[in-house]
């Protein structure tokens, strides 16, 4: 009885909010893909299911498929980079973890879209770090660096990295230190402990922190906009495009549901393997 | 006066005041005040205080980045909150078909007589029933003298020559993105029978090859920097880049260009239509439009303003002197209506080409 | 709890790799000319600028308003969720919902909430924003934490009241203290992703100057260049933020240490 009375207690607010902000208002929308565009951009309240129809169109299953390999290397560049970093924060002395932690993420305080003109200053043909690439000799010529793919990833993995720094870090600081002890103590090698005993412990910060890179890049729309020239159509510049210019709610809400229902089923699939590395670390 | 008194004269109190409180609010809240939404800079800093100091109205602004924008908030949220908005013309008709907006009493505006007959007479709005024009200009190309020859056709941009690609950039904003296109392949601007659409997008996707990339508001930067040395722009935002480096220069295609005319609207839900009608006469004034015009150099549909500017301002950019009758002659975009859907995926198509 | 000298080298580099690109945009706000992407001579003309350009100030002031707010509303409630979450029998409906607001790409939710408001006649403002804002914290929130439960002893709860804890004490004095780097980070998280948050705000905010946060203010600035000044005003962010970090250090040791 008290735990249910608890439970209540701890899930109510939470759920309630979602409810009420959340699932309510997103039905409601949701349901216009059951109907057709108004000639100037209305909703006709005529049933139809033609925008499922439209929506399981090659070009957008491409579209999604190029945004979804970027964001996917996005998110494997973020955790190469993040998880050495947060594991560096977890071994400094306690009294300065926070700030570090703080200083990670100071940067992102300021602008996203000042940030990203800060980015082509550096990117362009003249832009500084050509200059000291063509300055060093290591290059001849300068490099295409900016409005193509790498851009837009540079552009990812610089803002959402500090993401998974902090995700990384929740996870990492409990790992119970005598069992990296024993390991080591037992004679295990560096990468031996790292990949038996402290990654799978750590497991789920990591894909809390890949989640959170895959699905704020798979959505961005400024960086491809920006860094990437526009000559990316990622998925979030498409749904932008329905719901804003072309004023189209009903196809921009189908397009909407088929993103959502892939996304999670990507959830899934990605919690189910974390639970099982997760479970495997912990048996062993 | 016994303890069980207090609590309720507190009460009495509480409510008393409260009362009082809400009467007052009420009452403030009764005193004329409107919202109008904008671009940012778009109008002069100060105009918001000098109209109410003249009028006594209460003018507070808010500030939006795209047309695109301003649409998707006004028509999930009916208009609620705004008196008056600036907003492109064919997003002005849209709002007019949505019932959205309402219709101006011209003699609550006595300053439309500043208006060149032109601006009277627009395609999308005759007689200006519910909407009067702002700025307009056209769309055409804007590049660096001093690398290359005047370009004569919309094909210079999307054929371009050898030295050129990849030093080329053209507008991402659907309209005029395709604008290009129908310009060079001399169909209307407003067609969008699948004939015609196919033809567009072939024509943009082999051109995409030789883009720098696709730019809305840093490509005078990209000329000033040499990074790029044709672009395809508006003409005021062409005057950026010329005040930045003389060198750089504006032109019309042979095919033509579109006349782009930015609206002022009065939402249906607004409360205080009297109010917001003063503001847009108030804008329509002689001083504001030569405001407009020295400052964002952009022309202004108000003879009035645009006799009285300086001819120094002229020579510096050659295309504020546009007259309105070689501007007339060019199409002017109208909502696509029907044709939305299947434009939408053709634009989508080439943004998406490889 | 010592760092072997490689980790120590790439926390370095990663330090240079995050801050490189604000030094570059500090230096842009010495820019003369108004350029965001070309550098034409030093001056000091956007910091005066700034200080009289009402609208970005009163911007930056109710963004931090939303920010803070928000963040310590789905802060709250989003640790009550993933510890109530995490002490039950697991369950993938539960995991959708909490899911949902990170996936739904932002302009859907925005336009669905204004909908909403405008449906049931609600009046929009800040308040508004914050409301909507709190949706997507919580969904960060409870993740970041429910990764820090995930390698909880929960036998020392039991212990606790074994020995006599209230359920409150228990909460208060064990479990917070155990998730208290996941909540922080949460918490940071939330923060951050508020601070820069556009589409929504455009959507969910009253109309007028009073309920513009800075990245609506910003991206309207676009259609005439983004000017210096935003630069000047978040190089004075980052040194402030800076310099309130390394005081608080210095200042209470108690705070950062556990």
């Amino acid at each position: 009885m008290r735990n249910t009375l608890k439970s209540v207690i701890l899930l109510a607010p939470g759920l309630g909010w979602l409810a009420l902000f959340m699932v309510i208002p997103c039905a409601l929308i949701f349901t216009y893909a059951f109907f057709e565009r108004g000639v100037y951009g209305g909703i006709d309240y005529i049933f139809t299911v033609e925008n499922f129809q439209r929506a399981a169109d090659p070009l957008y299953l491409g579209i999604f498929l190029r945004s979804a390999k970027i964001a996917g290397l996005a998110t494997l560049f973020a955790i190469l980079l993040a998880y050495p970093a947060a594991y560096a924060i977890t071994r400094a002395p306690q009294r300065y973890q926070t700030a570090l932690l703080i200083f990670v993420i100071l940067p992102f305080w300021s602008n996203y879209l000042i940030r990203t003109y800060a980015w082509i200053v550096m990117l362009n043909r003249e832009g500084l770090i050509n200059q000291s690439l063509v300055g060093l000799g290591v290059t001849s010529e300068p490099l295409p660096l900016l409005y193509n793919n790498f851009a837009v990833i540079v552009g990812l993995v610089y803002n959402y990295t500090p993401f998974v720094v902090l995700a990384i870090y929740s996870s990492l600081n409990r790992i119970n230190r005598e069992t990296i002890e024993a390991s080591e103590d037992l004679g295990a090698p560096g990468f031996t402990t790292f990949r038996r005993v402290i990654l799978p412990q750590t497991i789920t910060g990591v894909a809390a922190g890949g989640v959170f890179v895959f699905v704020l890049s798979i959505g961005n729309f400024i960086t491809p906009d920006l860094l990437g020239g526009g000559r990316l159509q990622m998925v979030g510049n498409l749904i932008y495009d329905q719901f804003l210019s072309a004023r189209d709610w009903p196809f921009g809400a189908a397009l909407s549901m088929f993103l959502i229902a892939v996304m999670m089923a990507l959830l899934f699939t990605q919690a189910v393997l974390t639970n099982r590395a997760a479970g495997e670390g912990r048996a062993s | 006066m016994t303890t069980s008194d207090a609590p309720r004269r507190t009460f009495a109190h509480l409510t008393a005041s409260t009362a009082c409180a809400l009467a007052l609010l009420a009452g403030a809240a009764h005193a004329d005040k409107i919202v109008i939404s904008n671009w940012d800079g778009y109008m002069p800093p100060d105009l918001l205080e000098k109209f109410t100091a003249e009028t006594g109205i209460e003018a507070e602004l808010s500030v939006h980045a795209t047309n695109e924008e301003i649409m998707g908030k006004v028509v999930a949220g009916g208009g609620k909150g705004y008196d008056v908005l600036f907003v492109s013309s064919p997003f002005a008709e849209a709002l007019h078909n949505l019932g959205l907006v309402a219709d101006i009493d011209h003699t609550k505006v006595p300053n439309v007589a500043n208006l060149y007959p032109e601006a009277t007479e627009l395609a999308h709005d005759p007689g200006n029933a519910y909407s009067m024009p702002y700025a307009w200009g056209t769309t055409g190309l804007c590049y660096r003298a001093d690398r290359m020859e005047e370009p004569t056709s919309w094909m210079d941009l999307l054929a371009p020559a050898d030295d050129l690609k990849g030093k080329v950039t053209m507008l991402s904003t659907d309209r005029w993105l395709m604008g290009a296109a129908a310009l060079a392949l001399g169909k209307s601007l407003n067609d969008t029978s699948t004939g015609t659409l196919t033809e567009e997008e072939e024509l943009l996707i082999k051109a995409k090859k030789d883009l720098l990339a696709y730019d809305d508001s840093t490509f005078y930067l990209k000329l000033v920097s040499g990074e790029a040395t044709m672009v395809q722009a508006w003409d005021g935002w062409c005057n950026y880049g010329i005040a930045e480096n003389a060198e750089i220069k504006y032109t019309i295609p042979k095919e033509g260009s579109d006349l782009w005319v930015d609206t002022i609207v009065i939402t249906k839900a607004s409360e205080n239509k009297d109010a917001a009608m003063k503001f847009v006469d108030y804008v329509l004034g002689q001083d504001t439009g030569v405001w407009v015009a020295s400052n964002i150099l952009y022309k202004t549909p108000n003879k009035a303003a645009m006799e009285a500017l300086d001819p120094a301002l002229i020579e510096s950019f050659p295309n504020m002197g546009m007259k309105p009758e070689e501007l007339i002659k060019y199409e002017q975009l109208r909502d696509l209506g029907k044709g939305q859907k299947e434009f939408a995926r053709t634009v989508t198509q080439i943004m998406a080409a490889q | 709890m010592k760092m072997g000298a490689g980790l120590k080298l790439h926390l370095v580099l990663f330090y240079a790799f995050l801050y490189v690109p604000i030094l570059v945009l500090m230096a842009l706000s010495f820019n003369r000319a108004g350029l965001p992407t070309v550098w034409t001579g030093f001056s000091l003309e956007w910091y005066g600028k700034l200080f009289t350009a009402d609208p970005i100030i009163k911007a930056a002031r109710n963004t931090l308003i939303v920010a803070v707010v928000s963040t310590v509303l789905a802060t709250v409630i989003g640790t009550a969720l993933a510890v109530g979450v995490e002490t039950r029998r697991k369950s993938s409906a539960l995991d959708a919902v909490l899911f949902a607001p990170m996936i739904i790409p932002d302009i859907v939710l925005a336009i669905a909430l204004l909908s909403f408001y405008s449906f049931l006649n609600v009046t929009l403002g800040l308040h508004s924003i914050i409301l909507s804002h709190v949706v997507f914290n919580i969904a960060f929130v409870v993740a970041v934490v429910r990764t820090r439960m995930r390698n909880f002893d929960h036998s020392i709860l039991e212990a606790s009241a074994d020995l006599g804890a209230s359920e409150f004490t228990t909460f208060r004095r064990v479990l917070l203290p155990a998730i208290a780097p996941g909540v922080i980070a949460g918490a940071l998280l939330s923060f951050t992703l508020s601070v820069d948050e556009f589409i929504i705000a455009f959507f969910t905010a009253g109309p007028g100057s009073s309920s513009t946060t800075l990245p609506m203010q910003i991206y309207a600035m676009i259609r005439f260049g983004v000017t210096p000044e935003i630069n000047a005003m978040a190089t004075i962010v980052m040194l402030v933020s800076f310099t309130l970090v390394l005081v608080a250090q210095r200042a209470d040791k108690e705070v950062f240490t556990r």
